[in-house]
């Protein structure tokens, strides 16, 4: 009982803690180290290697060096003049991954199966466990004579007679059919 | 680009006039199979069954084994 007496004062202190938290301006940032990590703009285009989206929003390099500068100004002329490498690099200023790149086998699924494997394992051992320190003892409808008495009286009563139960059992012998 | 327009409509009848004469078939098959299978060789076996039953037998021998409430074994 003496815990359920919280002052007025006291709730009122963790509600303004937790006030402070809440309304603070600074946003997901909060939840981070001191705000050092830089969180994307996403007012902006955004480029993104997606197998269902060939022409991204912007190339993937927008910030081109003087080298790159020159090559596309290159590109604004005849394509043949361009060389194989020079083909290469435009492709690579525009894109990060090639389709093939993109849809390069990643592994995964082992490490998905070893996983599943292994809390099936475990899984294995917790029942192991259980079968051992939960348990409670048999019932002893299921040893060998009780269940060879209900047999007994099973077919005493002529339990199925036509083509079920009694019926494989050779009444005049005395033992199975 | 000389195409030939696919099919548009029908699609489902079409496909209903090839399955369906199927299906009943295979239903067909399936009741007559289970018939000559199942229900005629167990009317046999009851037939059989029943044809020389003797209940009296029948029921001493299960009250000498002492399954009955309503009568005791004789000799108790």
């Amino acid at each position: 009982m003496e815990m359920l007496h919280l002052t007025a004062g006291r709730v009122a202190g963790l509600l303004s803690r937790r006030g402070v938290a809440v309304f603070s301006t600074s946003g997901v940032k909060m939840a981070s180290h001191g705000g050092v990590t830089e969180q994307t703009d996403m007012s902006v285009p955004l480029y993104c290697d997606r197998l269902d989206t060939p022409l991204p929003d912007r190339p993937y390099k927008d910030t081109l060096s003087a080298a790159d500068k020159s090559l596309k100004q290159k590109e604004k002329g005849p394509w043949n003049s361009l060389s194989k490498e020079e083909k290469l690099a435009l492709y690579r200023i525009m894109f990060n991954e090639t389709y093939a790149e993109m849809k390069k086998p990643t592994g995964e699924w082992k490490t998905v199966l070893g996983g599943i494997f292994f809390f099936i394992g475990f899984t294995g051992l917790v029942v192991l466990w259980q079968r051992y320190y939960v348990y409670p003892p048999h019932p002893r409808t299921l040893d060998d004579e009780w269940q060879a008495m209900q047999v007994k009286r099973m077919l005493d009563m002529r339990v199925n007679p036509v083509e079920g139960f009694s019926a494989k059992w050779d009444y005049e012998k005395g033992q199975w059919k | 680009m000389s195409l030939v327009k696919p099919a548009m409509r029908g699609l489902l009848a079409k496909r209903l006039r090839f399955h369906l004469p199927i299906a009943f078939g295979l239903a067909l098959v399936a009741a007559v199979a289970f018939k000559f299978t199942v229900t005629e060789p167990r009317k046999q076996a009851y037939a059989d069954f029943y044809k020389h039953y003797d209940s009296m037998k029948e029921f001493s021998a299960m009250r000498e084994a002492g399954v009955f409430e309503s009568v005791r074994p004789t000799g108790k």
